[in-house]
């Protein structure tokens, strides 16, 4: 397959095409610019097909990835999180709701001296695990931590 | 077009901290209107952030970020006076470009 990033950035809309191309190992997902968007993790409805979609099944369980959030979220619609990878070469990190109809929340790439930290704030439907997926040299570590979501107010 | 975003960037020792706001609806496409109809997903699918031009940050966004996002991130390099610039696009194709510098 002679398809030169250019010419996959340009195809707009053709994330099938780059989705094949992850699939067939032509590139692998730590290479593969962010620029556009990745439909088929961003929509996929369980946690297993959002980490596959950024290449990240059977990702291995690490302490070197700071996940903080909050124990309690009163309002789900904004729940704070910070991640930082202490993993070295660190070259992007994810977050996933697990229990949200869409499971991926949002994917760094970190490039010409960012550090590999990000904070975001997401919505949560309900209490549920965030989990917080590094990739370094196109390993795949992650980390989890629940955040309850009260509901009406009541503190429970 | 949407309202300007509002981009800090300091120095806190070598490190630079940027944090960004973008004002922006971010409406899942799963909530609906009192007439039961459901509000068309809106969303920032994609942003980069940018200090002298060389990209730093590379994100990809789905429907669960907050309405008017914030994100921090942190940059080692950059010097007092640099530019950074953020742009995002939404899935819609609006998009939007604001720049500040590192104080």
């Amino acid at each position: 397959m002679d398809m030169t990033r250019r010419t996959l950035l340009r195809g707009i809309g053709s994330t099938g095409v780059l989705a094949a191309a992850v699939a067939a190992g032509v590139l692998t997902p730590i290479r593969v610019f962010a620029a556009e968007w990745n439909k088929a993790a961003f929509e996929a409805k369980d946690l297993a097909g959002g980490l596959k979609g950024i290449g990240a099944t059977g990702a291995t369980d690490s302490k070197d990835i700071v996940l903080t959030a909050p124990e309690i979220a009163e309002n789900g619609a904004v729940v704070s999180v910070t991640v930082a990878s202490k993993i070295p070469g660190t070259s992007s990190i994810a977050v996933f709701v697990e229990k949200n109809p869409m499971p991926l929340s949002a994917n760094f790439q970190f490039a010409n001296g960012a550090l590999p930290e990000a904070r975001v704030n997401v919505k949560m439907g309900q209490t549920s695990l965030i989990k917080a997926v590094a990739i370094a040299n196109g390993k795949a570590y992650v980390t989890q931590k629940e955040v309850k979501v009260t509901m009406g107010g009541c503190g429970g | 077009m949407a309202d300007p975003m509002k981009i800090r960037a300091t120095m806190a020792g070598d490190v630079c901290e940027i944090k960004v706001l973008m004002s922006h609806p971010m409406e899942t496409g799963q909530r609906k209107e009192s007439d039961g109809k459901l509000v068309p997903a809106h969303f920032i699918q994609t942003f980069v952030i940018a200090v002298n031009g060389k990209t730093v940050i590379d994100a990809n966004c789905g429907v669960s970020v907050s309405r008017n996002p914030v994100f921090g991130f942190k940059v080692k390099g950059p010097k007092s006076g640099d530019k950074v610039t953020v742009s995002w696009v939404d899935n819609l194709g609006d998009k939007r470009t604001d720049e500040s510098t590192v104080a």
